[in-house]
C-alpha cells in the first residue's frame, strides 16, 4: 500500500483540497467556494476528492482561517497557519524561491526566504484593501464577471489612476472615473494596478523583494494583476499552474512529515458535526464561545478568555 | 461624605497600589473592576478617536469606578502623551457629569515629595508622615519582589507542566494582607521557594524571545491579548525589560548609561523609545532568537523607534515582529501572526 496525504486550506472565500503521495505528486485536487459555511464546503470538497486504488490515507493537514474547526472535524494531525503552509508548498516546486507574494480572498501576505528558510514575513493589517474580496465586489459593481476581469484588463492601453491606499477611497475614485466616461477596460485595468500598488505599499513596505518571486493565492489567476506586478517590479513573477492550491499542498506536505498513529478516514458523510455559538455571561467580556459537537458529543470549545467560559472540564 | 479612592489597572500593580492607599489614606479603596471589553468600549466611546489605547483603558476604568461610587481618582503622567492624560480625562469626566476629585501624583514624568505630601494631606488631613514613609517603603519593596519573581516566571513558565502563575497569585493575595517588612519578606521567601521548587524542563537550545515596546500595552495582559501566555504555550522563554521597578526607580539612572552605549542615537526620544532601541541591541548581542515590538496604535515615541529597530534587526539578521494594538483587535489574526513568527524562528533554528 502506498501512502497518501490530504491537505485542506479553508479560506474566507474559497476552500481548497489536495491529495498527494509520498513524493508530493498531486493525485487529486479541487477548489470550491466556501460560501461562509466552512463545514458544508469541506463536506462537499471531500466528496469530490478521490483516493486512487492502492493508496491509504496516512495524514491530514489543515490551514486557512477555519483550520482549527476543520482540523477537529477531520481529525487532522497537523493544524498550521497559512504562512508556513504556503512556504512549504512553494518550496516543493521552487526550492530557490526568495519571495512569495500571496493575495487571497481576505488577506494578503509576503514571505521572504533564504536558502529554503523563512527569514521574514508580513501580513496585511485588518483591511480588505487590495485583496480578492475587493476585486470581486468591484467586479459586481462594474458588471464584469470576475473570471473575465484579468483578460479585459489586458486590453487596456491607458489604465485610469485609482487611489490605492484604502478601499473606500478607491471605490469613490472608481465611481467618479466611471461617471467621467472612461472605458470599462481602463477602469478594470486601473483596479488591477491599484491592487498591486496597495500590496507593495501596505504589505511589502520596507522589504526587499528579491528574485525569484512567486505569486500565488486566488488573485494570481488574474492575468491583469500579474501583468502589473511584472510592470511595477520590472521582473517576471512566477505563477504556478497550482498557485491557488499552494497552501493546501503545504498542509499536506507538513502532515506527511509529521508521523502519526491515528487512523484517517474520509468517510464523514454519516457523521453529524455542528457548531453552536453561545455568549458566556460570566463577566462583561461576553466572550462568544463556540461549541463543537461531533455525533452529539461535545468535543471541543474555544473563544473563551478565561476559565469561567471553559466548557471542557 | 466618605472618600472612596480608585485608580486604573495595569498588570498586577493594583495590589501594591491598593496596599499603600489603604494604609495611609484613611478612606475606602475601591477594587477597580477587571478590564473587560466593556471597559475599553466605554473608554473608546468617550475619547478622541486617535488617542492611544492606554488613555481609553484608564478612562474606561475610571467611568466604571465612578459608577460604582468612587469619588477620588488617582493618576500619574509620563513623558509622552501620557503627560496630558490627567488634564484631558478630568475634562472628559467632568463633561460627562461626574462629581469627583482628581489627583495627579506625577506630571510630565517629574514629581517631588512636597507635591505628593500636599496631595496626600488633602486626601487625609490626619496624615502621619512617619507612618506613611514606612508603608511607602514596604510598597516599594513589594513592587521589587513582584518584578523579580515575574521575571523568573516569564523565563520558565513555558517549560513547566504545573502552573507557576497560580502560586504567584497566591503570593499576591498574601502580599495584600501584610503589615510589616518582616511579614512581606516572609511571604516573599515562602512563595519564592514554592515557585522555584516546581520542576522546570528547559532544553539547552530553547527559543528565547524578547518583548519590547510601549509600557502600558506591554504590562497589561488584556491590552496585549495575553501575548506572554501565548508565547509560553509555544514553550518559549520570554524576556521583558519594562516593569514598574525599572520605570520608577531605575530609569533615571540607567537610561543615561544606555544612551552612551548607542552609537547612532544622540538624544532621548520621549517615553521609552530610546530604551527600546537599547534593548534591541541587548537582545541582538545576547543572541536572542527574536524580538516582538508591541505598542498601542498612534504611540508617537515608539513609531519613532520602529524604523531604527527595524534597521538594526535587518543588519544583524534578527527576526522582528511589530504589533500595533487598538481597542478592538480580534485575537484570531493576532494568534496567526504570533504562531507564524514562532514557526519561522523554529525553522531558522533547525537549519543553523
Amino acid at each position: 500500500m502506498n501512502k497518501c496525504y490530504l491537505g485542506v486550506d479553508i479560506g474566507s472565500i474559497s476552500t481548497k483540497g489536495v491529495i498527494i503521495d509520498s513524493y508530493n505528486n498531486i493525485l487529486s485536487s479541487n477548489y470550491i467556494w466556501t460560501m461562509a459555511s466552512p463545514i458544508d464546503a469541506v463536506r462537499k470538497l471531500i466528496s469530490t476528492l478521490t483516493i486512487p486504488e492502492g493508496y491509504i490515507l496516512s495524514g491530514i493537514g489543515t490551514t486557512g482561517s477555519a483550520r482549527k474547526l476543520i482540523g477537529l472535524m477531520l481529525g487532522a494531525n497537523v493544524v498550521k497557519n497559512e504562512i508556513i503552509c504556503h512556504a512549504y508548498g512553494t518550496l516543493n516546486y521552487y526550492p530557490d524561491v526568495k519571495t512569495i507574494i500571496e493575495i487571497g480572498g481576505q488577506d494578503s501576505k509576503i514571505i521572504l526566504l533564504n536558502n529554503g528558510v523563512i527569514t521574514d514575513y508580513a501580513m496585511n493589517t485588518l483591511c480588505a484593501a487590495g485583496t480578492g474580496a475587493f476585486l470581486s465586489s468591484q467586479s459586481k459593481r462594474i458588471g464584469v464577471d470576475i473570471n473575465d476581469f484579468g483578460v479585459l484588463a489586458l486590453k487596456s492601453k491607458n489604465p485610469v489612476k485609482i487611489a490605492a491606499r484604502c478601499t473606500v477611497f478607491a471605490e469613490s475614485d472608481l465611481i467618479h472615473k466611471a461617471q467621467l466616461g472612461y472605458k470599462k477596460e481602463d477602469i478594470v485595468a486601473g483596479l488591477c494596478k491599484s491592487v498591486v500598488l496597495n500590496y507593495l505599499n501596505n504589505v511589502g513596505k520596507g522589504k526587499k523583494l528579491r528574485e525569484p518571486i512567486v505569486f500565488q493565492g486566488g488573485v494570481s489567476k488574474n492575468v491583469g494583476v500579474v501583468k502589473y506586478f511584472n510592470e511595477v517590479l520590472n521582473t517576471n513573477v512566477i505563477v504556478d499552474n497550482n498557485s491557488h492550491l499552494m497552501g493546501a499542498i503545504g498542509a499536506a506536505i507538513l502532515s506527511s512529515k509529521t508521523p502519526s498513529d491515528k487512523e484517517f478516514d474520509l468517510n464523514i458523510d454519516n457523521i453529524s458535526f455542528e457548531t453552536k455559538g453561545y455568549e458566556c455571561k460570566g463577566c462583561s467580556n461576553n466572550c462568544e464561545v463556540v461549541r463543537v459537537i461531533k455525533d452529539g458529543k461535545l468535543i471541543d470549545s474555544f473563544g473563551n478568555r478565561c476559565e469561567k467560559g471553559s466548557l471542557m472540564k | 461624605m466618605e472618600r472612596v479612592i480608585a485608580f486604573p489597572l495595569m498588570g498586577n500593580y493594583h495590589v501594591p497600589a491598593k496596599f499603600l492607599f489603604s494604609k495611609i489614606s484613611n478612606s475606602r479603596i475601591l477594587d477597580s473592576p477587571t478590564i473587560t471589553s466593556k471597559t475599553i468600549e466605554l473608554g473608546s466611546k468617550n475619547s478622541p478617536d486617535t488617542l492611544c489605547t492606554p488613555f481609553k483603558y484608564t478612562l474606561g476604568t475610571y467611568i466604571e469606578c465612578l459608577e460604582m461610587g468612587a469619588n477620588t481618582l488617582i493618576q500619574m503622567g509620563g513623558g509622552c502623551r501620557y503627560g496630558y492624560y490627567y488634564e484631558l480625562q478630568e475634562k472628559i469626566l467632568t463633561d460627562l457629569g461626574y462629581k469627583f476629585e482628581y489627583f495627579n501624583l506625577v506630571s510630565m514624568g517629574h514629581t517631588d515629595l512636597k507635591k505628593i505630601y500636599r496631595i496626600l494631606k488633602t486626601i487625609n488631613p490626619k496624615l502621619n508622615v512617619i507612618k506613611s514613609l514606612y508603608y511607602l517603603g514596604i510598597t516599594i519593596k513589594m513592587v521589587k519582589y513582584m518584578d523579580k519573581l515575574e521575571d523568573y516566571i516569564r523565563q520558565n513558565a513555558g517549560y513547566s507542566k504545573s502552573n507557576l502563575e497560580a502560586e504567584y497569585n497566591k503570593m499576591l493575595l498574601s502580599f495584600s494582607k501584610v503589615k510589616t517588612f518582616i511579614g512581606l519578606k516572609y511571604n516573599y521567601i515562602k512563595y519564592k521557594i514554592r515557585i522555584k521548587s516546581i520542576k522546570i524542563n528547559k532544553p539547552k537550545d530553547n527559543i528565547k524571545i524578547g518583548v519590547i515596546g510601549e509600557l502600558y500595552t506591554l504590562m497589561e495582559p488584556f491590552a496585549n491579548n495575553n501575548i506572554e501566555s501565548i508565547l509560553e504555550s509555544f514553550n518559549v522563554e520570554v524576556k521583558r525589560f519594562t516593569n514598574v521597578t525599572y520605570l520608577l526607580f531605575e530609569k533615571g539612572r540607567k537610561s543615561k548609561r544606555y544612551l552612551k552605549k548607542l552609537k547612532n542615537i544622540k538624544y532621548k526620544m520621549g517615553a521609552d523609545a530610546m530604551d527600546n532601541i537599547y534593548y534591541t541591541k541587548y537582545l541582538i548581542d545576547n543572541k536572542y532568537d527574536g524580538i516582538i515590538h508591541i505598542k498601542s496604535s498612534f504611540c508617537t515615541p515608539e513609531i519613532g523607534s520602529m524604523g531604527i529597530i527595524n534597521k538594526m534587526c535587518e543588519e544583524n539578521n534578527m527576526p522582528v515582529l511589530f504589533l500595533s494594538m487598538d481597542a478592538n483587535t480580534s485575537s484570531v489574526g493576532f494568534e496567526t501572526r504570533l504562531e507564524a513568527f514562532y514557526d519561522m524562528i523554529e525553522m531558522r533554528k533547525r537549519h543553523e
